[in-house]
Order: structure tokens, then C-alpha cells, then sequence
């Protein structure tokens, strides 16, 4: 990094060189003239002055050979020199800058106030967040091995970039590694303490637990290949075996005392397929009995908890522009960005994301039950009223999002239509929409290959002929059901293959024996909980930012090929006061979950004693709302409430270390609710 | 070129101007500022401008050649030393894979002292902003930026042998926790980029990282270490269709996993794992152990005695210059043994098995080594320059088992000439007015002058007194170790006693776990010059000092070439002698004995040193130094092979450069 920094100097420093050099040329010619008028007057020292100008020119030998180059090494020496000193007199800087106080972290805190480390505690990484690395490769990737192509500093991206799309994609037939590389998680802490140099996920969390005295003997964190489906990550790795042998020892050695989990994002539901998994019969369980959560596990805190799906993940799947899966297009939007360098970048993320089963996971689930039809959704009018709320407690930086002043709405804004085709089509009432079921969607004419002069077929679109992609168009709005019908006519290989491995429907029966299918098991909708009335299931998550809910499409037709048909209409703007902006309609949430999707089971469907929760485990929501940091010192802010920030929130930081220290969920202070997400869940009609 | 020329101009114009002075006022004022903020600038080219075109200069070079670096296909090193050398073999994986080996039996590394990395987890105000950095392995940065507080944090508590308070260092754990000691130093790296060719991953591989500062049983105590390497290797086996795991010590690991195979087995009552009498059975397919130091090492005294071991593996090498007392006056040797002196598993390398196997004051097994003849066969740098002397005349025997002696002559002469005066009883002196001055403070302070004296005059130690000795001078580390390590042979293994955690990383008070199937060998390298006995002097200046040094002027010359800069040394792998290697798996495990009563097969691979040919293979393919050894083309083929499933016949049964069975016959055991 710092070397980028030196020579980003290095090349604008180069004009000012010039332009002293310029200034030089302007000036001496003057003084030459002058010269030449005056020398031929002077005839008598002629002979005097040729020997004192030999001796002068002896002299000043050595200004005469100061060149363009070497004011330009003249420079770069300065900027270097200056460089060095600040670098120095910045690391002779006592730590703690006077003026400048460090807020105490709650560790230290909480340390003073008694607690020490007594439930040994397992982090569980969401998606993107963590590291992979390779172990085998092909030719291209040369001295790349046990180095990181994900996480770390990305440094491969832009050295090979073709190479490093290669490696990361999985095999598009069986969703498993393509044959001659192998890629895996890092293990360890390390794997997703920082995602970047100097942008921590877990690591203030980790600080904070080893202050009141955790280290590696009681602190796992479960790494797993967050590309692959949860089974998988169990066929290929291990990985669920390894979480569940890691668990049983830190409770063994940890004086018989149960841990506390806290999965963040994907991890959530990661670890909701754990639950099923290991007290499943062994060829596909991990045969650790009908007793094993309850004996091993004293509390689930799931941070960021994706249980019913993002809408993310359906425009991410679809085309690609989802405004971030977490972080790959906030990372690096320049680069990723298709009409810079020609290289149909988008088009190639699409690909390799294609590839990954695990953003299937994210599916909105519970279909339109859950996040209503085309007229109707749980949060219509909520998303306002909160949004509004929002405003007055954040200081007014984050809110180029949506305007949110009008107080009055006349429609409803019909959520529930996930993906529309033109703004119109987003608000019309639904007996003026032009649709049809989704079902009728011809799947036959994959002959009609016409685009076979394109070559190699980058993404599915190649294969679908216009006539379909103008039909999909012409079905003007989607709801949370048809959507996976739309999904299946874009994407069939990945959807075939990941429908093998979830589910996002409602179970009407969960005695049905099909349950035991561990497609089923991240669903939190077509699962039980396990039998373990002493465990606790936190939901933990921010509130007061505008989150992605629905999105406002148009086809953007071309004659080129490997080209996306479909785009974010980015045009459709809502009036004042609207929820629209750039095609996509906000609601509250965390800025990728929406507050309905993680606060859902924990305030209804797992609440008291329902048909998912058959033993009653106590539920508690935990609400943290969204403060931006004030200033530019304090990095991404001690109160965020982003999905990725949150884990630096200190009202967080502090719930996850009384639970570790051993306080339950009503030591604590039971619920704290800022959102609407009791009243969102009231109105959703579903059985328990 | 036109640049200079108009430089040059205004200064000739002022010459003129004050010969003609006068003529043209007006003109002369306007001119005479231009030239002069000319001069003036030139003046300041001269010095810092200079300087700074010099930096700018080297920065733009530096620049360039590192984008060139970056440019540079990765291939192109190697291309450039098949240029020189020749084409290159295959590394051992990919041959292997040609040959159609593919991943089976799960690996375990159990890496040694000082190669395994540390890091902070609780530190004093010092260590501000070193939360989770490595302090040891890695680059040690800190310890240059700042030694004191480095050494504080490095140092465990000198009465329990565990943290001292407020502090808390634990190992590194994974694989990144010993493939690489400091950048580019490779420990495990190339043995783990080897396997990973045939197929292996992070889930068939797993580094058994402790915290090797600890006494074994305390690493189980305080970090329960040995529990998770049980529940890991467990797993491996369950996860890997219940395939046996294929254990890879190096070095002090050996004895970890000595230790470790007794604790597994022992009832939990008795500090055991409680895995039952046949868990290495069902577990264990082989034991590979690398460089093993069964018996412990000579060096290891020395590193007690005076932190003098020419290196307890790396650290010494590593930063010699910096670990020079002389040059920071900052007394680093008194620092360096008072931190060592906390560590309680340097005592696991003290030699083992006393007169016995080590050898007494006229007598040792490896008497009749010829250390010319051996060195004649290996052109390393380090021997060169003796094999020429020592060849042409004629050896006389060396008496090894005296491992310390005071006086170059005291290590010749007959032992019925040596005037020994017992130290046992000396008092110590009790002079402690100069303590204070010093900074660092050894236990040597409190001996005193009388207490020097009386461990000079005893003038000889054999491996039975040595302990004797470490008692007298380090009675701290030496009461804390006895509770943990035992050095003797066992007369009886039956006896109730030995059921005891101190006894269980000796091979020789301890039986081998009843597994007939398992396999046990032990890969070491020799041909390297390796210490095995010090001529010791008195330093004159005993305040701050550490009172004993090593006499570096003792030289053997052509009538004992084994001698040299008061160091005997022997064959062996430059830290390990081949006796402490290879003895158990020679004789005292070969067949069943009662040191292995189910006969669980023994095997040695010699790797006979060659140095590396240039410079460009760095630390070479066929080293048998101690911890390059794990580069080792031969080594690594054999642990491949093995992994995947090869028996010790199918690798060759044994394979011997070095004299070990005939020393092995000397040694006088029971079996």
C-alpha cells in the first residue's frame, strides 16, 4: 500500500518538475541576450576573462550536468526524505495522542467490572468474509500456493485477473472444485479477522474477548468455503465434523461448560444446517444424538442473521448488480465496472458467481407468505414511518438514499414485487399488470442457439433466445414465489444443482419424513429447532439504514455478445418522499438484510412454543440503531449498525461478552426493539 | 545540452560586470539580482540537493528494479539455474505423483523448540498494539524496536514455569505456526508444499503447535494441548474413512510425542488422556521422527550452563551480531539466560541415561571416532579448513564423556591425574553488593566467588555429574524441571513410580505403548561436525558477567582434529549426535526389548550432509543439518511414500552411513 502511495506521488509530482524546469528555460534566454550585447564591448579582458571563465568552467563542471533527470531524481530524493521524516515522527508519536482520547473498549471495561472468560466461544463467518487460499492450481498460477486468492490484499486480481476468476469458480456441473484446483478456507482466526489490510470483520470482537482473558483455547472460529452448499462444505472438507469435534473438545476442556455461537450474515444459516446436521443419523448427520445442542450449546447469537434470505441475492443472481453482496462491488466499483476496460467484467463476476451455490442460500424464503404478493406486503407503510425515525437519530449523512419527508403516501409501495419491469409496473394495482404464470415460460427452445458465433458461452443469457428474454420482460412483476420460476428459466444449472441442497418454501407438516432431506435444513421455515429448552437465540442486528427490497428492471437488449440483458433501471427515481431511488426501493434494515428477514423468527415464528420451536428455547431481539461515525477518526464508528460494521459496535461487543461471561438474555435486558418488526411480523399470516 | 549552457552564462556576465563597473548603473542592479539568487542557488545543489539527487536517485533504481522484480515471470529463477546447474529433479511430489501416489494416511507435524511461532494474547503497557503479533517466529521486529520489554514478554515466570502475570503468550496455531521460522527460512514449508502435490489439504494435515517454552505435561495443564492433538488426530482418522495417522516429529517433538504417547494412554486420574491401552494402536500407522534427540543433546548443557551452545537450533544464528554482548553493552548474554533459564523444555535436551550412554571419564562409545576421515568426505566450508591439518596425523582417542572440562590439558590427560575437589558442598559466597548494578540478573550472582570456584575445581563432568552441576548453578530451573523430566535409566519399568508424567518423554525409563503394528524411524542427517564436549575456562571479569565461557582458544590442531575452538565434536547432524539419534532405534527398541515389549519394528534413514552446490539452491536439496534436513529430497520422498501407504521394508529397511550399530554395541544396557 504504501508503495502505490509513493508512486501515485511520484507521478504527480512529475508536472511540477516541469514546470519549475519551464519557468527556468523563460528566464535564462533574457539573461543570455543580455550577455551577448555586452560582451563584444568589453575587448580589453578578453583574455582575462577566457581564463577565469576555464577556471569557472572547472568550477561549475558539476551544476552543468544538473539535468531533467536529475531534478527529477532531485525531487523523488526530497519526497522520499520528506516521506521518511513524517513516517518517523509519526512512529515516534506516543500512543495515546493527547487531545485525541481512545474511547475504552468495552473489554477493558467489562474486564475491570469482574467478567473473565467462562463459555468458550465459536465465531462462524458469513459469506465473502473469508479467506480462501489455494493448494493446487494450474500453470497460471505459479507460486500462488497456501497464498490468499481471497481476502487479504486482492493483489492476484489485478496481476492475473483471468487466472484468479478460474481458480474461485467451482465446477458449474456438480458445484464441487473443477478438476486440477483445489482451493480451501484458511483456518484459524486468521481466516476472517480482517477481510483487508486495516478493514477488520472479527477482529475487534476477538480483542475484546481476549481482554477479558479468551485465546485459542476457548475462541474457534468455524471456517468453511463459503462458495460451497452447507452439505458440500461437509463432503469435500470435513468441515461440519471438524465444528462439531472443535465444540465437543473446548467443552471438554473448558470444565464441562457449554459455548456460545455467534454466526454472523450466511453463517447463520450455516449454522442452522449444523444444528440439524449433527444431531442427524450418520450418512448424512453427524450422529451426535437428540441431546447434543442441548448439551453443548448454551446460546446462539446471530449477528446479522439472514434467516429468511436477502433480496440481494436475487439481483445479484439475475444480473449481477445487487449494490453489494457485502463488499465485491463496494471493493473495488471502478474496476469492476464493464464499460472501463472492455472486459465485460460484470459478466464474468456473473459467471463465477454463478457458480457458487451458496448465494442460493440467501433466496428470499418463505415465498410470498413472507414477503408478500403482488398487492400486498408485511412492510408497506413500516418502511416510511421507520425510515423517518431514522433520520432524526442520524445526523442526516446517509440519506441520499431515499427522500423520506413526506409524510402521506397515497399507494402503499407493493414491496412484495421483488422485481418489476419499469416503474409503472411497480405501482400499477395489480389488475391492470399484464402477467401471465411465470410457469409458462418456454424452456424448450434452447435449439434456437443462434448466438453460436459468439464462441465460447460465458453465461447462460447466450443460451436463452431473445424471444424468451423479451417473454421474461413482458411478465412485468415478480413476487417472492415467481421469482424462483424466473430464477430457474435465467440460471437452470445453477438453480438444478442448489436446489438439490435448499429449500425456501413453508412447511405445512413438519412431521412429514421428507424433512429429514438436509436440503431443508437451513431453512429456518421447514426445520425445528433442536430439543433444548435452556439454549438461547439471540438476533442481533442493526436498524436505520436503507436496505435493498425491490428492484425496478429494464432490458437492455444488445446486439453485442456476453452481454446481460437485464439492468437495474437506475433511472426510476420516486417522487419526494418516495422509497425508489435508482430502481430500487429501500426499506430498514442493515444495509443488506432487511429488518424483517432478520428479526422475523425471533419475534414471531420462534417466540414461546410454536411447531419450529417445539421446546420453547427463549428468543431475544437485539436492536442496535445506526449511528455513522462522527468523525473521521473513528474509522467505520463504534455505533454502526451495517451489516459488516456491526461487528465494531460496542453495545453489540458488550451483549456477546456478558452472554460468554455467562449472563442470559434477560440479565442482559431482554428485548430492545427500535424497528417496527413486531407489527411487521403481526401482520404476517402464518401458522405456528 | 541546451540547459547547462544558459546556466553558465549570468555567472561569466558578473565577472565582467564588476570589471566594467560603473558603466551602465541602472542595468548593473537589475542584472547583478538575477545572477546573484542564481548563485545562491547553485550554492545549496552542492549539499543537501546533492544528497537529496543521491536518495532519489537509489529510489528510482530501487523502484524500477522491484517492478522489474514484479514483472519477472515466476518461473525465471529456476529457469536461470537449470541455465547454470543443469535441469533441475523433479521435486519429490511431483515424482511421486507420476508415479501415481496419491493422498491415504493423514500426516500430524509435531514441530520442535524454537522453530514454533508465539504470539501475544495479554501483554504489559509495552506491548501496546502487538495483539495477536507474533513475537517469536516471524521477523522480529519487536525485538529490535524494543528488546527489553521482548525479553520480558519472551520469559515465563522463574517459579512455576507458567506465565507470569499479566502476560499471556500462546503458540501460533495451523499450519502457519512452524512452515516457515522467519521469512524465507523454511522449517515444515517445503515438506508441506511436497505432500500437498499427492493430494494432501488442510484436513489431512495438521500441525500439533504447543507452546515449546513449556514443560510438556504443563502445555496439557495450562493450554490442553495434548487434548486437542487426541481429539484432532481422532478426527482425522474418523473423517478419513479410519485410515491410521502418519506422525511426523522433529527435533524436541520427538520427545513431545514420546511424552504424548504415554499421556494418551494413562488414565485420566493420573494426568492422562484416558484414551485406553490401545489408542496408539488404533491410531498411530508410523512415528517419522526427524533429527530426533532421544537422549538429548550436548548443546543443551552449554545453553544452560553459559548460553553458549553455538546454536540451540536457530536463535544464536539467527542474530549473532545482535545477541553480542559487546556490542550494545547491553549485557544481551545475561538476558538471553535469564529468559532461556524460564524455559523448562530446554531441560528435555539434557542428556539422558548419564555414564551409561554418554560415556565416563576414560571411556565413551564413540572413542574411536576419526573426525579427519570423516570430514574429508564432506567439503563443507565450516570443516574445510581442518581437513587438511587433521589427516596426515595420527588421531589419538578423545575422551567424549567428558563433557565439560576446565583446562584444554584437564580434557587429555589420564583420569587418574586430575585433582578434582568436590563441589557439592561449597558453600556459595554470598557477595551481593554488586547485584544491583547489574541489569540483568543471573542466578550466577548469588554463587559468588567461592561458588565459581569450587564447579572450576572439580575441572571434569561426565553426563552423571553434568546434572549435578546444573543443580548447583541453576537451582531454580533445575528444581522446576525435576518435577517434570527425569534423566536416568530405569532399572525396573515395572515399578508403580514410573507411571509418573516425568518419566514419560525418556525413552529409557519409559515402554513403548503396546502396538505391534505401528512403526517407528528415525531420520536423521550426519556428516556434519556436531558438538559433543566443551573445554571451558573462568572469565576474569565475574561481576556482571556470566563466570564460565566456552575456551574458544582450545584448538586440537593435527594431533586431535575433533577439537576445535573448545568444542569436541562427533558425527552427527550439527546439533544432534548420532548416538542421541539413532541408539534407541539400533538397539534399545530393536526386536522386543523391554523397552518396547509388543516389538513394534524399528527403522534408520541416514541422510549422509552434502553441502548445497551454489549458491542458488540456497540451503540445499540434500542437506542433513539439523533443521535444513527438512528440505531434504531423499527425506521427503520417504515420508511421502509412507503416507501413502509404504511399509519400512517397502522404503528398504534401514539405511547407515555412520558407525551407530558399532557404537551401539559399546553401550553396556540392559535390555
Amino acid at each position: 500500500m504504501a508503495s502505490i502511495l509513493r508512486f501515485r506521488k511520484l507521478c504527480y509530482v512529475e508536472p511540477v518538475k516541469c514546470s519549475s524546469l519551464g519557468f527556468q528555460s523563460y528566464v535564462t534566454p533574457k539573461v543570455g541576450k543580455k550577455d551577448d550585447g555586452i560582451v563584444p564591448k568589453v575587448k580589453t579582458v578578453v583574455v582575462e576573462k577566457k581564463r577565469e571563465q576555464q577556471k569557472k568552467k572547472k568550477k561549475k563542471r558539476q551544476p552543468k550536468e544538473w539535468r531533467c533527470i536529475d531534478y527529477c531524481c532531485w525531487m523523488i530524493g526530497y519526497m522520499c526524505t520528506t516521506w521518511w521524516l513524517l513516517l518517523f515522527l509519526y512512529h515516534c508519536l506516543p500512543a495515546t495522542w493527547p487531545g485525541f482520547q481512545v474511547p475504552e473498549s468495552p473489554g477493558t471495561r467489562l474486564k475491570r467490572e469482574g467478567l473473565t472468560a467462562l463459555h468458550p466461544v465459536v465465531l462462524v463467518p458469513g459469506i465473502v468474509t473469508g479467506g480462501l487460499e489455494l493448494w493446487e492450481g494450474r500453470p497460471c498460477s505459479e507460486g500462488l500456493f497456501r497464498k490468499r486468492l481471497w481476502a487479504g490484499s486482492f493483489s492476484e486480481i489485478f496481476k492475473r485477473p483471468l487466472c484468479w476468476l478460474e481458480h474461485l469458480s467451482l465446477n458449474n456441473e456438480t458445484g464441487l472444485d473443477p478438476p486440477g484446483i483445489r482451493v480451501r478456507a484458511v483456518p484459524g482466526l486468521v481466516s476472517a479477522d480482517y477481510f483487508a489490510p486495516g478493514y477488520f470483520v472479527w477482529a475487534v470482537l476477538i480483542e475484546n474477548l481476549a481482554k477479558v482473558g479468551y485465546e485459542g483455547k476457548n475462541l474457534h472460529m468455524a471456517a468453511y468455503d463459503w462458495r460451497l452448499s452447507f452439505q458440500n462444505t461437509e463432503i469435500r472438507d470435513q468441515a461440519l465434523s471438524r465444528l462439531k469435534s472443535n465444540i465437543e473438545l473446548m467443552y471438554l476442556t473448558n470444565g464441562y461448560k457449554k459455548v456460545v455461537v455467534v454466526p454472523h450474515s450466511m453463517g447463520v444459516i450455516y449454522f442452522l444446517h449444523f444444528l440439524k446436521w449433527v444431531e442427524s443419523p450418520p450418512p448424512t448427520g453427524g450422529g451426535g444424538g437428540s441431546g447434543w445442542c442441548a448439551k453443548h450449546i448454551k446460546a446462539i447469537m446471530n449477528i446479522g442473521p439472514a434467516f429468511l434470505g436477502v433480496p440481494k441475492a436475487v439481483s445479484n443472481i439475475f444480473s449481477s448488480e445487487a449494490k453489494d453482496i457485502a463488499f465485491i462491488r463496494s471493493f473495488a466499483p471502478g474496476l469492476l465496472d464493464s464499460e472501463i476496460l472492455g472486459l465485460q467484467t460484470l459478466e464474468h463476476i456473473m459467471r463465477v458467481s454463478r457458480t457458487w451455490d451458496s448465494i442460493v442460500s440467501l433466496l428470499p424464503k418463505g415465498g410470498e407468505t413472507i414477503w408478500g404478493n403482488l398487492d400486498w406486503s408485511a412492510e408497506e407503510g413500516h418502511g416510511f414511518s421507520f425510515a423517518k425515525k431514522g433520520q432524526a437519530s442520524m445526523s442526516g449523512n446517509n440519506l441520499n438514499n431515499s427522500n423520506q419527508r413526506s409524510l402521506q403516501l397515497k399507494d402503499p409501495v407493493k414491496y412484495g414485487r421483488i422485481i418489476s419491469f419499469g416503474k409503472v409496473a411497480s405501482q400499477l394495482p395489480s389488475s391492470q399488470l399484464s402477467t401471465f404464470d411465470s410457469k409458462e415460460f418456454p424452456r424448450t427452445n434452447t435449439s434456437t442457439n443462434f448466438n453460436s458465433s459468439c464462441g465460447e458461452v460465458w453465461t447462460e443469457y447466450d443460451e436463452m433466445s431473445r424471444e424468451r428474454i423479451r417473454k421474461i420482460a413482458e411478465n412485468k412483476a415478480y413476487t417472492a414465489r415467481t421469482l424462483f420460476d424466473l430464477l430457474r428459466s435465467v440460471a437452470p444449472k445453477m438453480m438444478q444443482r442448489a436446489e438439490a441442497h435448499f429449500s425456501h418454501g413453508i412447511s405445512e407438516n413438519l412431521d412429514d419424513p421428507k424433512y429429514e432431506h438436509y436440503r431443508y435444513w437451513s431453512n429456518p421455515l421447514e426445520t425445528r429447532l433442536p430439543d433444548a429448552p435452556d439454549m438461547e437465540i439471540y438476533c442481533l442486528y442493526g436498524v436505520g439504514i436503507p436496505t435493498e427490497r425491490a428492484y425496478v428492471y429494464k432490458s437492455s437488449p444488445s446486439e453485442k455478445c456476453k452481454n446481460i440483458p437485464f439492468r437495474i433501471d437506475s433511472s426510476a427515481e420516486g417522487d419526494e418522499g418516495s422509497c425508489l431511488k435508482s430502481g430500487v426501493y429501500f426499506v430498514d434494515g442493515d444495509e443488506s438484510v432487511p429488518v424483517l428477514s432478520a428479526g422475523f423468527m425471533c419475534a414471531k415464528g420462534w417466540r414461546g412454543r410454536t411447531r419450529f420451536n417445539p421446546s420453547g428455547m427463549e428468543t431475544h431481539i437485539r436492536e442496535y440503531r445506526h449511528k455513522p461515525p462522527a468523525s473521521l477518526l473513528e474509522g467505520r464508528g463504534m455505533e454502526s449498525g451495517a451489516h459488516v460494521d456491526i461487528m465494531g459496535n460496542v453495545a453489540l461487543i458488550e451483549d456477546i461478552l456478558r452472554v460468554a461471561a455467562g449472563a442470559t438474555g434477560a440479565e442482559i435486558g431482554g428485548d430492545k426493539i427500535y424497528s417496527d418488526i413486531l407489527r411487521m411480523s403481526e401482520r404476517i399470516n402464518i401458522r405456528l | 545540452m541546451s540547459f547547462p549552457r544558459r546556466r553558465k552564462a549570468p555567472k561569466t556576465q558578473n565577472s565582467e560586470l564588476h570589471e566594467i563597473d560603473g558603466e551602465n548603473e541602472d542595468d548593473d542592479d537589475d542584472k547583478k539580482r538575477n545572477p546573484k539568487t542564481n548563485l545562491r542557488k547553485d550554492k545549496r545543489w552542492s549539499c543537501v540537493d546533492s544528497c537529496c539527487w543521491l536518495i532519489g536517485c537509489i529510489c528510482s533504481i530501487w523502484w524500477f528494479l522491484l517492478f522489474l522484480y514484479n514483472a519477472m515471470p515466476a518461473s525465471f529463477p529456476q529457469y536461470v539455474t537449470e541455465a547454470i546447474t543443469g535441469p533441475l529433479p523433479d521435486p519429490p511430489g511431483v515424482k511421486l505423483l507420476k508415479e501415481g501416489l496419491k493422498v491415504k494416511h493423514p500426516v500430524v507435524f509435531v514441530p520442535g523448540i524454537v522453530t514454533g511461532g508465539l504470539e501475544l494474547w495479554e501483554g504489559h503497557q509495552c506491548a501496546e498494539g502487538l495483539f495477536r503479533k507474533r513475537l517469536w517466529g516471524g521477523s522480529f521486529g519487536e525485538l529490535y524496536k524494543r528488546p527489553l520489554c521482548w525479553v520480558e514478554h519472551i520469559s515465563l515466570d522463574n517459579e512455576t514455569g507458567l506465565d507470569p502475570s499479566g502476560i499471556r503468550l500462546r503458540s501460533v496455531s495451523g499450519l502457519v505456526a512452524a512452515d516457515y521460522f522467519a521469512p524465507g527460512y523454511f522449517v515444515w514449508a517445503v515438506l508441506i508444499a511436497n505432500l500437498a502435490r499427492i493430494g494432501y489439504e488442510e484436513k489431512t494435515m495438521y500441525m500439533a503447535a504447543y507452546d515449546w517454552r513449556l514443560s510438556f505435561q504443563n502445555t496439557e495443564v495450562r493450554d490442553q494441548t495434548l487434548s486437542r492433538i487426541k481429539s484432532n488426530i481422532e478426527l482425522m482418522v474418523a473423517t478419513n474413512g479410519g485410515k491410521k495417522v502418519v506422525v511426523i516429529p522433529h527435533s524436541m517433538g520427538v520427545l513431545y510425542f514420546l511424552h504424548f504417547m504415554k499421556w494418551v494412554e494413562a488414565p485420566a486420574p493420573m494426568g492422562g488422556g484416558g484414551g485406553g491401552l490401545d489408542w496408539c494402536a488404533k491410531h498411530i500407522k508410523a512415528v517419522m521422527n526427524i533429527g530426533a534427540p532421544f537422549l538429548g543433546v550436548p548443546k543443551a548443557v552449554a545453553g544452560l550452563f553459559s548460553i553458549e551452545a553455538k546454536d540451540i537450533a536457530i536463535a544464536r544464528a539467527f542474530a549473532p551480531g545482535v545477541l553480542d554482548k559487546d556490542v550494545f553493552g547491553l549485557q544481551t548474554f545475561q538476558h538471553m539466560m535469564r529468559m532461556t533459564r524460564t524455559w523448562d523444555s530446554t531441560m528435555s535436551m539434557i542428556p539422558k541415561g548419564g555414564d551409561t550412554i554418554w560415556g565416563g571419564l576414560d571411556w565413551s562409545p564413540e572413542g574411536d571416532f576419526n573426525c579427519s576421515a570423516k570430514k574429508l568426505k564432506n567439503n563443507d566450508t565450516q570443516t574445510a579448513d581442518q581437513s587438511g591439518k587433521g589427516s596426515l596425523g595420527s588421531t589419538k582417542r578423545v575422551n567424549y564423556g567428558r563433557i565439560l572440562s576446565f583446562g584444554k590439558d584437564v580434557a587429555d590427560i589420564h583420569s587418574f591425574e586430575i585433582k578434582r575437589v568436590d563441589f557439592r558442598g561449597a558453600v556459595k559466597g554470598n557477595n551481593l553488593i554488586n547485584t544491583t548494578k547489574c541489569d540483568a540478573w543471573t542466578e550466577y550472582h548469588e554463587m559468588g566467588i567461592e561458588g565459581v570456584k569450587a564447579v572450576a575445581d572439580y575441572k571434569v563432568y561426565t553426563a552423571g555429574s553434568i546434572l549435578d552441576l546444573l543443580h548447583y548453578v541453576a537451582p531454580k530451573l533445575m528444581a522446576r524441571g525435576d518435577a517434570h523430566f527425569s534423566h536416568g535409566i530405569a532399572d525396573n519399568l515395572d515399578d508403580p513410580k514410573y507411571e509418573h508424567h516425568k518419566y514419560w518423554s525418556n525413552p529409557l525409563e519409559t515402554k513403548l505403548p503396546n502396538a505391534p503394528d505401528m512403526e517407528i524411524y528415525t531420520m536423521y542427517g550426519v556428516g556434519v561436525p556436531t558438538e559433543r564436549a566443551y573445554v571451558y575456562k573462568l572469565t576474569p571479569a565475574a561481576e556482571c558477567y556470566i563466570p564460565f565461557q566456552i575456551d574458544a582458544s582450545a584448538e586440537g590442531g593435527s594431533e586431535n582434529p575433533c577439537l576445535k575452538g573448545g568444542v569436541f565434536s562427533v558425527d552427527g547432524d550439527e546439533t544432534v549426535p548420532v548416538l542421541s539419534a539413532g541408539f534407541m532405534c539400533a538397539k534399545g527398541w530393536r526386536g522386543t526389548t523391554r523397552f518396547n515389549p509388543s516389538g513394534i519394528r524399528t527403522y534408520i534413514r541416514e541422510y549422509d550432509h552434502a553441502p548445497p552446490a551454489n549458491f542458488l539452491e540456497g540451503r540445499g536439496t540434500q542437506s542433513g543439518a539439523h533443521v535444513d534436513i527438512m528440505g531434504n529430497f531423499a527425506l521427503i520422498e520417504d515420508v511421502i511414500r509412507v503416507a501413502a501407504g509404504a511399509t519400512g521394508e517397502d522404503l528398504g529397511g534401514d539405511q547407515v552411513y555412520s558407525d551407530i550399530y558399532k557404537w551401539s554395541e559399546k553401550i553396556n544396557l540392559q535390555l
